[in-house]
């Protein structure tokens, strides 16, 4: 089950470790994985640890431009994209009265309209070839909405609007677009809490521990299947139960 | 029949799975072949592919029948 043997995919924000997990897991199961990020180094360390089958293309999602060559680079060294995993995301977290319209366009551009350039991008080759997988790596809090990132919450709310749309204009092409929306997990964004902070998060989560990329990965796995032709339009939750939508 | 003409017939033929006595000057994509919004959209595109040109979306708009797919690949490519 979930053999992605000859199967290619691009995953963004791969030199976090959130990517790195997922682009891990998609190549365990056989595919070939294009890493993007914005740190060169990391990228080329993810890739010599997986050996073959693993490609860079260092891409700064907040440079429109350059966004609109990532997936016809990636194409070009790996081939036809089958998967498109968006899931570079960054945070410019504040209160929402003294959010500054930067840190509001900065967010929103890299987590959202990244997204949408992309799988404008990708969607052309998946509709020839009847088959694609895309899947956006949202958030919980784009469902629950969190204190201090009105920002982020839009964009990864934003993500799954967008995510149900595409969805629905494809489907009848073979092609499936899902949301995975991760609830804490254990991170370098999530490391820099305290730990009252961290002890209030933790009584929320009925699992009662932080979630690991690898839980995410999993989830992508399945998603980017040919057993999972028939979801589509979905956000699936992996947040150890901390909110049960 | 003209070479664009014959291509394009090909082209939509192919995409839209129909009958090659279906596919005359005057057939309208949507009410006569079957197409969807979304089926005109990747003609189009195929047509931008086969040719070499660029479709721009409002010209894309007009483009209803395949007489209209045609007379617009010739003067677009008669341009180049």
């Amino acid at each position: 089950m979930f053999d992605l043997n000859h199967r290619v995919a691009l995953v963004t924000g791969a030199s976090g470790g959130l990517g790195a997990s997922i682009a891990r897991a998609l190549h365990k199961q056989g595919a070939k994985v294009v890493l993007s990020g914005t740190r060169r180094e990391a990228l080329d360390a993810l890739a010599a640890e997986l050996g073959e089958r693993a490609f860079v293309v260092p891409c700064n999602l907040s440079d429109a431009a350059a966004v609109e060559k990532l997936v016809p680079e990636a194409e070009a060294l790996a081939g036809p994209l089958d998967i498109l995993v968006n899931n570079a995301g960054v945070t410019r977290d504040g209160l929402f009265m003294r959010m500054k319209d930067e840190d509001w366009s900065t967010v929103l551009t890299v987590n959202l309209e990244s997204a949408f350039r992309l799988a404008r991008a990708a969607v052309k080759g998946m509709m020839k070839r009847r088959h694609g997988r895309i899947i956006n790596i949202t958030s919980v809090v784009g469902v629950t909405g969190n204190p201090g990132q009105a920002n982020y919450c839009a964009s990864k709310a934003g993500l799954i609007g967008m995510s149900k749309a595409l969805a629905a204009e494809i489907a009848a092409r073979g092609i499936t677009v899902n949301c995975v929306a991760p609830g804490f997990i254990a991170s370098p964004m999530t490391d820099v809490l305290n730990d009252k902070q961290k002890e209030s998060i933790l009584g929320a989560i009925p699992r009662g521990e932080m979630g690991k990329g690898d839980d995410i990965a999993a989830a992508c796995v399945y998603l980017a299947s040919e057993e999972a032709g028939y979801v589509t339009g979905q956000t699936l939750h992996v947040n150890g139960g901390m909110a049960m939508i | 029949m003209s070479d664009v003409a014959e291509r394009v017939k090909k082209i939509v033929i192919e995409h839209l799975g129909v009958d090659a006595d279906k596919v005359v000057d005057s057939a309208n994509f949507i009410d006569d072949l079957g197409a969807d919004s979304l089926d005109t959209v990747e003609l189009v595109m195929a047509f931008e592919e086969e040719f070499g040109v660029e479709i721009p979306d409002e010209s894309a708009e007009g483009i209803v029948t395949v007489g209209d797919a045609v007379k617009f690949l010739e003067k677009a490519t008669a341009k180049a």
